[in-house]
């Protein structure tokens, strides 16, 4: 891990520093165990990002891979924040 | 490690019904909940309409006594001309992925942000509880309202 470049915030700044061990750290760090329903939120959230689309909570709840309760549920203390970091892609930037 | 925020706790007091005020309201308290922090809102006086299934769909927004839109007053109550302003803007909104009213309270609900309806307000304006929408999580006098916000790092906004 002391390898991986983050910013102050925790954030990757190189994705192709990534790999699921990463991910697994960063969750730690968070308190959360990744389990296979947060991997499938995590390939949620990196294919949309390679696709360049904006991320948002309303897209979380139009993706059908999870509904906005699990989601919380899964990433407590901040959904879309903590697991854009676990999947180290930036904090998205839209309000909603 | 995420950062903790010393605010735990949004509370808002939602008195308008007009768009923007009421998305304002939404946007911050689902933007709390997005950051790990608690978020409530108390709907009172016209805020009520945001949260009645019959007018919710129907909120609008203020083009009389409005500056910064930019229209003359005189024209701003032309009928039409609210219905028209209303539409522009809510076409902006669904350009920025900004959900509707309904789906907003629906997303709220589900983040976990606590949706209360003012006791005097809904006497006030003969409201029934039947007329109020699913997700609502209660209705308080503002007594109640308050004891919620009876915790370090809580912060009250009213819009």
């Amino acid at each position: 891990m002391e390898n991986i470049n983050r910013n102050e915030q925790g954030y990757l700044t190189d994705f192709s520093q990534w790999a699921k061990e990463v991910g697994i750290e960063i969750a730690k760090e968070n308190d959360i165990e990744m389990t296979d329903e947060h991997w499938k939120v995590i390939d949620y959230l990196q294919e949309k990002h390679n696709k360049d689309e904006a991320l948002s909570v309303r897209g979380i709840k139009k993706s059908g891979v999870v509904n906005i309760k699990e989601f919380y549920a899964l990433f407590p203390g901040g959904p879309l924040k903590i697991s854009t970091m676990i999947a180290g892609i930036p904090k998205p930037k839209s309000c909603i | 490690m995420a950062k903790k925020s010393k605010v735990k706790k949004m509370l808002f007091i939602l008195s308008k019904a007009t768009i923007e005020n009421v998305y304002a309201a939404f946007i911050m308290a689902n933007g709390a909940r997005m950051e790990g922090i608690e978020s409530e809102i108390f709907f009172t006086f016209f805020g009520l309409e945001a949260i009645q299934k019959k007018k919710l769909e129907d909120l609008r927004v203020a083009t009389v006594g409005n500056p910064a839109m930019n229209i003359p007053t005189m024209l701003g109550g032309i009928p039409g001309v609210e219905a028209f302003a209303t539409k522009m803007m809510k076409k902006e909104m669904e350009k920025l992925d900004m959900p509707p009213v309904d789906e907003f309270l629906e997303i709220l609900s589900d983040s976990g942000c606590k949706l209360w309806a003012c006791k005097l307000a809904i006497d006030m304006f003969h409201v029934k509880e039947k007329d109020l929408i699913d997700d609502l999580d209660g209705i308080l006098t503002i007594g109640d309202f308050y004891s919620r916000a009876d915790q370090d790092g809580t912060q009250l906004l009213f819009i």
